[in-house]
Order: structure tokens, then C-alpha cells, then sequence
């Protein structure tokens, strides 16, 4: 999440949920709630009820739609249209919070001469290399300051921006700054020429709404932002899920800091995550590219030192200044007492990445016959990932494939069972990967935790033992480590040593002789070296006498409690409820709050009130645990030279920003501009109204077995967007096994509103086949209002709407609709824009077997046409 | 009631409130999962998100999905816009006024019940939370209850026939693979226990409230006051009036609409209402026919 890690220093929601019913508006773009987080939806009718604004602005009426107090319809991929006129509308009606922004953003800095603006460039900002199709961030820098030096590959995945936020700044304070915000290049005055022609008629012509409609948006979110009042933001996959994802969610957080809504209660940005754990599956990552608490996977071409390398990757100031904290204690819960001061602390024993390794660059790799194995867990790559034949064809070049799931998903059976075997186009004699397919235990059978959508980590018990050869997650890494080391026990060989050398001995109870989940939430809360749980991360050492498996879990363990194991009613204690489960960091439930008072200290009202300097008790208190150190007074001044934490002034809330502020404007850190500019979806029926540029030109996109239709093809000239209903889970490996499930939404279904079916003659609940250059796949027809088509400069656009849930397996069965999405991904994530792209849809069910090819090969050809 | 004497317990109910509906359909999967009932089949309707479609032996808890071009809200900013500037995207214009009203259904248990009055075998009882429950050790499958519940709440369970089946294998008692009537129990199991029923705990929103009937009329009372006062459009109580042709349900609705456009009667009545009329026409007709035949004895005599 480096929208949120570049703006404001972590990529986590800043707000729990639970805290929405706070808030005086609520404004939902980007996610279906009420559908997809029907459980923290309550905290958005509980505010509903308390008479705030519920704003719902989707491409689709949803039954989020329906819950909310005002609904405006856009076209799929037209977000930072649409935010951007609120940013310029905030600029034409001084809706900024002056002291705020001020104080806590970056707007007063100023920007070094060498920048050149979208609007200079038509669409570009200065430093684009169109050779190498990407920026160099140099131009973007504050005054007076340099890049400082990176290594040979920039940051990339998810960790691009997430908390090496600042590591590009020298020193806490930037050296050029104007109070007045009268400078020129002034962060405040280049965002206010940027956004100047996001007029309400702009967006009206991009987005497809009226003006009226976006201006009562804007108009509510100012209204109910300032001292007295705050806004929130909440966002999921519909906002992440494009070629801009990132400039979308950055869009949010400059309106969300000139409002000043970031850390205050009822305000912030909510980022709704769509699975049980999925923020905890980044915070100790499944990613190829990032360690533990966000600290980036060292590069081969990254110094070999441990020193240096800290050196490079520490930010001087702010909190990340504590990176060999974090590190040091890393390689210390890995390698125990093989970690010394002698060896790095084992520093070399880590992996290093040598390119891009994200999820679609390996099916490409694999469609190159490239991978060898392949482990899937949790995951179903043949449904739920863009371009579904791609993913299969993929595996099928693989030498072998292991699936650990609860059910034999579409991933593990497309050898035998797929739109590819039924077309002839693959055949399973032929196919010489080698499947295993390992049945995974459910969360009741087996002890763990969740780390949610709000960082909040909550602890769940086995209820009962797994059955037959069903086995936990931590069943198959420990006793697979424990094998792999059993093997190599008696080898010389010194890159064996890493695995050898492994802390690998934790209790193991049952017939199973499942792993003790307890005692790997100590091993990664940490202990001190004589053995004790420690408390909080500020208590790390880069000595090698502390060991921390993650140094933003720090704490979850403290007093050797499982703190995530608490489960103390909401009713029983005080507002925030800190006695319930375990939120990172150090249990604050509000980040920034520190924001929530004044730059002296006193809560900006009463009615906002959060946390606030105590001069008596010469400490920081309130409702949350202050997310600033406890001790430093509000008008602390950090003296010459100050480094890390140390250098981040009594009144700047943003603690992991290099100089303790907000950044409206991002200098270093974002592979595609330091602003949010529109660009148009990588496929698009109608051009950029904005720039010459049309599209994002730090996108990725793929060469093998990923066509595209041309821009505003008229072959494809429907938006198409995909999306999850509440009934079923993502992928549907959850949920199309199961008959209370399946029976609720039984059937894949294809929406379209009234004047499309007309115009291409579907009939309510007929058939239909929805076509892209990538596929072909039918559903059953959804005639409804609902859906809606938009007029984008003259011209009507239809939409399409696509629940993704269906495959060849499981109860019911259907088209996947991600067989239709193609793989073009955002330069900072890599994640695929399924979204928004286009598609032709005709009555009548798809062509079976070989005629099914046939159409893939015609439909390519038709992709290549204007 | 009264014959439960100090074990009687406060009638306990369901007010369920569509007005914060999301259609999650999580009381549906609740109820399903702690009252153990079967899928009830794998077929697309059609009608919006609903796939359920109505209230069975196998469907406990129903959601209704309606989708309309009406405002949620009649003095304009509620929803979508306002029903007389409505514009169409097709003109160009924003979005046309629409809402999607959501309606978890269930069994009413009523005051006064008629599947109770029919049922031959003392089944059907009245509990001492003054719910409506099936036993199913001593339902007999007669049907006697299907026509006369007044909503086409209780239904029988058909269950294929499988060729293998022998000729009259229906099991017997204690299995539930028989031709008995099933319906929504308010969870009797979970109220003898001091817990609240299924739907109630797991719906996110509280539309599903569960408490004591009384209590419960009088929140309903405030409910709809409030959005009367906030002009919601068509906001109404359904079931809550004791005077209604079945005295009032145990389990009532505030809904948005008219009652039929969530597929409910208008005005409900019991069946058995009649009865009591019906049984005094027939005693006043047979005291005339035994009068008459007295009178003709009478007369012969003479």
C-alpha cells in the first residue's frame, strides 16, 4: 500500500473501523462495504444513524449503494478524475484546514526549480525516460536536497514506498520552506496549479456524472471537515485494482491532509482488505520482495556489508533511522546464536531478489517455460488471477505444482478439468507438470491469528483436530523445514549453513505433532538476551542483544501474554477498546493520532478529542495510545544533527516520514510521479481528456499471451468491470463447495443495464457471451438499472458487470470472469487492473470445444483494430 | 400462555427492521447452519440477488430483494436524487432516483395462530416464550397446517425419491427424511439456553432484533417515527397491530413499501377466525333441525 506508505508513512488503514461511526461523513468510492465488509459495515450505519452523510460513488448501484444517503454513478477507472476536482474544489472554496495543513504537510516546502508539472508536460512529469519507460525521481526532489543513492533496481512490489518513505531525505527538516504558502514552487502551490482544470465540468465529462452530483460530494466532505467536524475515506480492490491504483489511493490522502482528517477520530482513510489476513500476509509478507515490518529484501547488487547496506536503506531521520533495530533483531530471531557481530549477524545468509519475481512477471516466466515448481496456498491463480488461460497455460509448462487448499480447486485440476482441455487446446496427456495436491486444515482447526483490515491481530482456537490428511499451514513449513534439515544435516556445503543454522525448534503437541502457533507469535514479539518477552519496538538493539521476528508486531507478546488472545467486550472497557486483541504498532488503534491535538498540544475540539499533551504528568494521554513518543513535549525542537526518531519535532504527527510530515507532494518513493494525474484504464473506449499522455506511462504490460484491444476500439467498446458478492469468497474455493453458499448465488451472471440488452438483444436471464482479446465466457443475463451506462464527452458508454467468483469446480459452476481480464499492472504494486478494461458482449452461450479456440484466435485479430 | 403458570416466560419475538437491511443473507446461512436444515437447490432466479424466493421447510429465514425507481427519500439528498428532477445517464443526466429495498422474511408467530388450531396431534404448540414451534417427534405429516397459515410460512418437506427407495421407506421417527412440516422455531433450542436466536446474532446491522414483543412494539413505534421525521418514503410497521386479523405477530416488520411488493398479505387473517362463528351458525342450525324434530315428534305424539 505505498499510496498510503509514501503519503503518510505506513501502508495500513490510519483509522479501525469500528471508529466510523464517528465520523460526519462518510464517503465510499472504490469498494462495495456493505457487500464485501458487511460486518464493519454496521459502524457505517451506526454513523448513518447518528445523522452523518454516507456518500457511496461507484460505477455500479450496489446494495452498498443502497444503504447510503446519496449514490452517484461514474464510469469504472474515472477515480482520480473524480478526487482530483475535490482536491481543486478545496483550493476554489479555501476548504483547507489552514493550521493543519500547515503544520503538518509538507505544503510549505518548497520543491527544487527542475520541476516540470503534468501541465507543462501534457501528461508527464520532468525526468521520464522513454527509453526506459520510467522516471528518474531527481527533478522531484525538495530544495536543496539530493536523492540519496539507491540501489541498482528500485524498490518494486508492495514495499515500493511503504516504509522506506523518506529514505531518500537528508536531514528532519527540509531546508527550504515558505509558512506563508505564497513560494511559487511551494508544495501547497504547485498541487493547486496541478489540479486546476479538475473543474466540475471536467469531471462531469470524464467520470459521466453531472456536476451537480459531484459538487454535492465535495461540497459535504468540506462541510464536514475542519475543527469541529471530520470525514472519512474508505476504499478496497476497487480503487487498488487499476494501472493508477496507487495515484488513486494518493489522491485520497492529499484530500484527506488539506482537509485534516488524518488521524482524528471519524476521519482518516479506511483501506478495507479483502481476505481474513490479507494485511497480515504484508506485514510478514508472502511477498518476493519485502522482509518482516516492511524492510525491503536485500538486491544482489546491494552492498554485501551489513552496515552499508543499513546505511543505504536507513532514513537518516524519523523512525525509519531505526532500520538496524529492526534488521539486526530480524536476523537474530532467524539465526539465534548463529547471528554474531562477527558474521553480520548472518547477513549474507538472506536471500537476495536479482529482478521483478511478482505474480504476473512469474507467469510470464512460466509461459516461458522458465519456473520449474510451483507452490499455491491459499490461492487459485486459474480463477481469481487476471487472464485465467495465461495462469493455466502457465502451470502447464511447469515441472511440478503444489496446491495446499481445502478443496481441489480449478489450480489444481486445470490439467484434466479446464476451458483449455475442453477446447483441445491443451491436452492432459501432453501436460508434464506433476500436480500435488495437499489438503489444507480450516482456521477452526487450527490456532493462529488474523491480522485484519484495521491491524488489529485477533487470535483464534483450534476447535477441533483437522481430519484425515488435512494439516495446518504451520503443520507444513515446520515439519518441512524439519525434513529439509534432517537431509542436510551432515553437509559441508556452506550455502546449506542458512538452513542449518535456521532457530527451528518450537513444541509441537497432538497426534499430529502440530507446531505450537503461541510460540511463534513469541519468536516474532521477540526477547532480550537473556530470554524476556520485550514490550514495544523501541526497545529493539542493533547490538545483536535483542531478537524480533518483526519489529512492528513488537509488543504482541509483551509480559509473554498473547495479547492478540484478549478478548474483552467492546462494553466492558473504555472507547477504543485496547483490551480487545492486539493492534500494530504498540497497540494504537488510530495512527497518527498525534494529529488528533493541536501543534500545542490541546485537542483541536472537544467534540474530537483523541489524545493531548498533558503538561502535569508532562506526557502524552487520551482514549488511544499515542502513536508519538510519550515524552516529547508539543514543542520540542529536534537539535542540529539530530538522527532517527530523535529528529522529529514535538509537532509533526507523522513519526515514519523523514521529516515527521504528511506528504501532499511525494518526492521519492512512487514509480509513476510524485502527483496523482488521470490517466485512462490500459484499455479505454474513450481518450484522455486531460492530457496528450493517455495512459499511464509507467505501466507494465507483457508480451506473451496478454493482447490488448487498441484504444477506443470500437471492436470492444463496453467497460467491463469485475467484482465479489457478498455470498461467495473471492476465487470461490470457499464458497462454491459449500451448498449453503452455492444455493444463494447459484449461477455465474453477466450485468447489464435496459438500453444495452435492447441494443445487443439479451434477454433477462437468457445467456450472453462477454468477449475480450484475451477470451470468451458466458453467464446468465442481468437485465437491471443498476448498472449504468455514462456519457463520456458526447459519447454513451455501456458497462458491464462481472462477478468473479465462478470456475469449472465445486457446486456450481460457471465462467471465470478473470479468463477476460488481461495482466497490464501498476508500475508500484504490480497489481492487475481487472477493474476497468473492454469487451464486446452478444446473446447466446459461447462457442464449445474447438470452435472456442477458433474464437480466442478471431477475437486477437479484432484486437489489433482501431 | 397462562398455562405455563410461573414457568411462563415475556413473549419473545423479532422486530426486523429493513430500513438497514444490506442483504448479506447472513441470517439465512445462520439459521440454516444451527438448525442443521438441507440446501434447498441450485437454482438461478432471476429476481435481483434473490435465489431463495420464498419461505420453505428447507428456508427458515428469506431475503427479498426489490429493486425500484423510487427515492429512498422524498425531500430529495437521500439515496440517488430526487423523484421529480429525475434524469436518466442516457440523457446524459445523473442518476435516475432508485433504491433497493432488502426484507429478511420469517415465520410471524402469530397471536393467534392457525397452523397451531389446525394441527390434529397437539404438534404445534405454543411455547412459554409464546413462539409457535413444531415438534418433530410428533408431526405426523397430516399437512392440516399448510393452508391454513395465512403467509405460506410452514411447509412440508419433500424430499426426492430416489428409485432405490423401497415402496413406503420413509424412515421413521426421529430422522428427518419424511413428509413432516418444518418452520422457523425462534430457535427454541438457543432461548431455553438464554441465548438469542441464530439470525438475530448473526445479522451485522441489527435489523433482525430480537427481544421481548412488547419492548420491542415500542421501539418499533420510535423507529418509525424517526424516519417518518427524516421523510424516508413509504415507511410503515407490518404485523405490529393487535387488532389485525391474527392478533398481532410475535415476529413484525418495519417496511418501506406496501406489503405485496415484498410478496406479504396486505391484511392476514387466521383461518380459524371463522370458527367460533362458524361453530355458532352450526349449533343455532342444529338446534333448529333438533328443535324441528322435536316439534315433529311433538306433533306425531299428538
Amino acid at each position: 500500500m505505498p499510496g498510503l506508505g509514501t503519503s503518510l508513512g505506513r501502508g495500513g488503514a490510519t483509522d479501525y473501523q469500528q471508529d466510523l461511526m464517528n465520523a460526519d461523513c462518510i464517503v465510499i468510492m472504490g469498494s462495495n462495504m456493505a457487500e464485501n465488509h458487511p460486518v464493519g459495515f454496521q459502524w457505517v450505519m451506526e454513523a448513518r444513524e447518528r445523522g452523518a452523510e454516507v456518500i457511496h460513488v461507484d460505477p455500479r448501484f450496489t446494495r452498498t449503494s443502497a444503504m447510503a444517503t446519496k449514490f452517484v454513478g461514474i464510469r469504472a477507472g474515472s477515480d482520480i478524475a473524480f478526487l482530483g476536482g475535490i482536491v481543486n474544489y478545496i483550493f476554489g472554496h479555501e476548504a483547507w484546514f489552514d493550521e493543519y495543513v500547515k503544520a503538518y504537510t509538507n505544503a510549505p516546502v518548497i520543491i527544487g526549480e527542475r520541476f516540470l508539472d503534468t501541465e507543462d508536460l501534457d501528461g508527464l512529469f520532468s525526468g521520464w525516460d522513454p527509453a526506459l519507460k520510467k522516471y528518474d525521481p531527481e527533478t522531484w526532489q525538495y530544495e536543496g536536497m539530493e536523492v540519496k543513492s539507491e540501489a541498482g533496481s528500485p524498490p518494486k512490489g508492495e514495499q515500493a514506498g511503504h516504509g522506506g518513505a523518506g529514505a531518500g531525505m537528508e536531514g528532519g527538516e527540509p531546508p527550504a520552506e515558505d509558512e506563508t504558502l505564497q513560494h511559487e514552487r511551494c508544495v501547497f502551490q504547485i498541487l493547486k496549479r496541478h489540479f486546476a482544470r479538475y473543474t466540475p465540468e471536467l469531471v462531469a465529462d470524464a467520470c459521466g456524472c453531472t456536476a451537480e452530483e459531484f459538487l454535492y460530494v465535495a461540497q459535504k466532505l468540506c462541510e464536514n471537515s475542519g475543527r469541529e467536524k471530520t470525514g472519512s475515506i474508505a476504499y478496497a480492490v476497487g480503487w487498488t485494482q487499476h494501472t493508477v491504483g496507487v495515484q488513486i489511493i494518493r489522491t485520497a490522502a492529499i484530500i484527506q491532509l488539506l482537509l485534516g482528517n488524518i488521524g482524528r477520530p471519524g476521519g482518516g482513510i479506511v483501506a478495507l482488505r479483502g481476505h481474513a489476513s490479507i494485511q497480515g500476509s504484508t506485514d510478514i509478507p508472502t511477498l518476493s520482495n519485502t522482509l518482516p515490518g516492511y524492510m525491503q529484501m536485500p538486491h544482489v547488487e546491494d552492498p554485501r556489508d551489513l552496515a552499508e547496506w543499513i546505511d543505504r536503506y536507513k532514513a537518516p531521520t524519523g523512525w525509519w533511522g531505526k532500520l538496524d533495530t529492526f534488521m539486526v533483531s530480524l536476523l537474530k530471531a532467524w539465526w539465534g546464536p548463529a547471528a554474531t557481530k562477527e558474521n553480520d549477524f548472518a547477513f549474507s545468509y538472506l536471500p537476495r531478489i536479482d529482478d521483478d519475481n511478482s505474480a504476473y512477471w512469474t507467469t510470464e516466466q512460466m509461459l516461458e517455460g522458465k519456473v520449474k515448481g510451483y507452490i499455491l496456498v491459499g490461492e487459485n491463480p486459474a480463477v481469481g488471477s487476471a487472464n485465467g488461460r495465461a495462469q493455466r497455460l502457465g502451470m502447464a509448462k511447469l515441472d511440478w505444482l503444489v496446491v495446499r487448499d481445502l478443496v481441489e480447486i480449478e489450480s489444481a485440476a486445470f490439467w484434466y478439468d479446464s476451458p483449455e482441455i475442453e477446447s483441445g487446446e491443451l491436452k492432459a496427456e501432453e501436460i508434464g507438470t506433476e500436480v500435488f495436491f495437499l489438503p489444507a486444515a480450516s482456521h477452526v482447526e487450527k490456532d493462529g491469528s488474523f491480522t485484519n483490515t484495521q491491524r488489529l491481530l485477533q487470535w483464534h482456537f483450534r476447535a477441533v483436530e483437522p481430519k484425515h490428511d488435512c494439516r495446518s499451514d504451520l503443520w507444513f513449513y515446520y515439519h518441512l523445514g524439519r525434513i529439509l534439515r534432517e537431509r542436510r544435516k551432515d553437509s559441508k556445503d556452506p550455502k546449506d549453513r542458512p538452513l542449518l543454522d535456521l532457530t527451528w525448534s518450537y513444541p509441537t503437541a497432538g497426534e499430529q505433532e502440530d507446531p505450537s502457533a503461541d510460540a511463534v507469535l513469541a519468536e516474532i514479539n521477540g526477547h532480550d538476551d537473556s530470554g524476556q518477552p520485550l514490550g514495544a519496538y523501541k526497545e529493539l538493539k542493533g547490538d545483536g542483544s535483542t531478537a524480533c521476528g518483526c519489529w512492528i508486531y513488537c509488543g504482541v507478546f509483551a509480559e509473554g501474554i498473547n495479547q492478540a488472545a484478549r478478548k474483552k467486550p467492546h462494553w466492558e472497557q473504555r472507547y477504543a477498546a485496547p483490551d480487545w486483541g492486539w493492534a500494530w504498532p504498540a497497540n494504537r488503534r488510530m495512527l497518527y493520532n498525534r494529529a488528533s491535538a493541536d501543534p500545542a498540544g490541546n485537542p483541536w475540539s472537544k467534540r474530537k478529542e483523541l489524545v493531548w499533551w498533558d503538561p502535569k504528568e508532562q506526557k502524552w494521554t487520551g482514549h488511544d495510545v499515542p502513536d508519538f513518543d510519550e515524552q516529547t513535549p508539543p514543542d520540542y525542537v529536534p537539535p542540529d544533527g539530530a538522527e532517527g526518531p530523535d529528529a522529529i519535532a514535538g509537532n509533526h504527527p507523522f513519526i515514519m516520514q523523514a521529516d515527521g510530515r504528511g506528504w501532499l507532494f511525494v518526492p521519492q518513493g512512487l514509480q509513476d510521479g510524485p502527483l496523482p494525474a488521470h490517466y485512462e484504464p490500459h484499455e479505454s473506449p474513450v481518450g484522455n481528456p486531460l492530457y496528450r499522455q493517455r495512459a499511464n506511462p509507467a505501466l507494465h504490460t507483457w508480451k506473451d499471451e496478454d493482447p490488448y484491444s487498441a484504444p477506443e476500439s470500437e471492436e470492444f467498446p463496453y467497460v467491463v468491470t469485475t467484482y465479489r458478492l457478498t455470498e461467495h469468497h473471492t476465487a470461490g474455493g470457499m464458497s462454491r463447495f459449500l451448498p449453503y453458499l452455492a444455493e444463494l448465488q447459484p449461477q455465474m451472471f453477466v450485468e447489464v443495464h435496459p438500453a444495452l440488452a435492447r441494443a445487443r438483444g439479451l434477454t433477462h436471464g437468457g445467456w450472453a457471451t462477454v468477449m475480450t482479446p484475451r477470451s470468451a465466457i458466458e453467464g446468465r443475463v442481468m437485465v437491471t438499472n443498476r448498472m449504468r451506462p455514462v456519457r463520456i464527452r458526447g459519447k454513451l458508454v455501456h458497462q458491464v458487470g462481472l462477478p468473479y467468483h465462478w470456475g469449472q469446480r465445486g457446486l456450481t459452476t460457471g465462467g471465470a470472469a478473470n479468463d477476460l481480464a488481461h495482466m497490464a499492472v501498476d508500475p508500484n504494486v504490480h497489481i492487475e487492473e481487472v477493474k476497468a478494461f473492454t469487451c464486446d458482449i452478444w446473446p447466446g452461450r459461447r462457442p464449445r470445444g474447438a470452435k472456442l479456440a477458433q474464437l480466442i484466435t478471431d477475437l486477437r485479430v479484432r484486437a489489433q483494430q482501431p | 400462555m397462562s398455562s405455563y403458570g410461573a414457568e411462563a416466560k415475556p413473549r419473545m419475538g423479532f422486530f426486523t427492521d429493513t430500513s438497514v437491511c444490506i442483504g448479506c443473507k447472513a441470517c439465512e446461512v445462520a439459521c440454516k447452519e444451527w438448525n442443521l436444515l438441507p440446501a434447498d437447490g441450485l437454482e438461478w432466479t432471476g429476481h435481483s440477488y434473490d435465489n431463495t424466493g420464498e419461505l420453505s421447510a428447507n428456508s427458515w429465514r428469506h431475503v427479498a430483494f426489490i429493486e425500484q425507481d423510487k427515492p429512498l427519500r422524498i425531500d430529495g439528498d437521500f439515496a440517488t436524487a430526487d423523484g421529480t428532477m429525475a434524469v436518466d445517464a442516457l440523457e446524459g443526466g445523473g442518476a435516475a432516483p432508485m433504491r433497493w429495498l432488502m426484507e429478511s422474511d420469517v415465520c410471524k408467530h402469530c397471536t393467534h395462530a392457525g397452523c397451531l388450531d389446525v394441527c390434529p396431534t397437539g404438534s404445534l404448540f405454543r411455547t412459554e416464550f409464546g413462539t409457535v414451534v413444531v415438534q418433530e417427534d410428533i408431526c405426523n405429516g397430516c399437512g392440516y397446517c399448510v393452508p391454513a397459515c395465512p403467509f405460506g410460512v410452514i411447509d412440508r418437506r419433500e424430499l426426492p425419491r430416489k428409485p432405490e427407495d423401497a415402496p413406503l421407506a420413509l424412515p421413521l421417527l426421529g430422522s428427518k427424511e419424511d413428509g413432516r412440516v418444518w418452520k422457523c422455531t425462534l430457535c427454541y433450542d438457543r432461548l431455553k439456553g438464554g441465548h438469542e436466536p441464530a439470525c438475530a446474532k448473526a445479522c451485522p446491522t441489527h435489523s433482525i432484533q430480537f427481544g421481548e414483543v412488547d419492548e420491542l412494539r415500542e421501539r418499533a413505534e420510535q423507529r418509525l417515527a424517526k424516519l417518518e421525521a427524516q421523510n424516508w418514503n413509504g415507511p410503515r410497521l407490518y404485523g405490529h397491530d393487535a387488532d389485525d386479523g391474527v392478533g398481532g405477530f410475535g415476529a413484525f416488520f418495519l417496511l418501506l413499501d406496501e406489503p405485496e411488493v415484498y410478496g406479504l398479505p396486505p391484511d392476514p387473517v387466521v383461518p380459524t377466525q371463522h370458527l367460533p362463528r362458524l361453530w355458532k351458525t352450526t349449533a343455532l342450525a342444529a338446534a333448529v333441525m333438533f328443535a324441528g324434530i322435536a316439534a315433529a315428534f311433538a306433533g306425531g305424539a299428538e
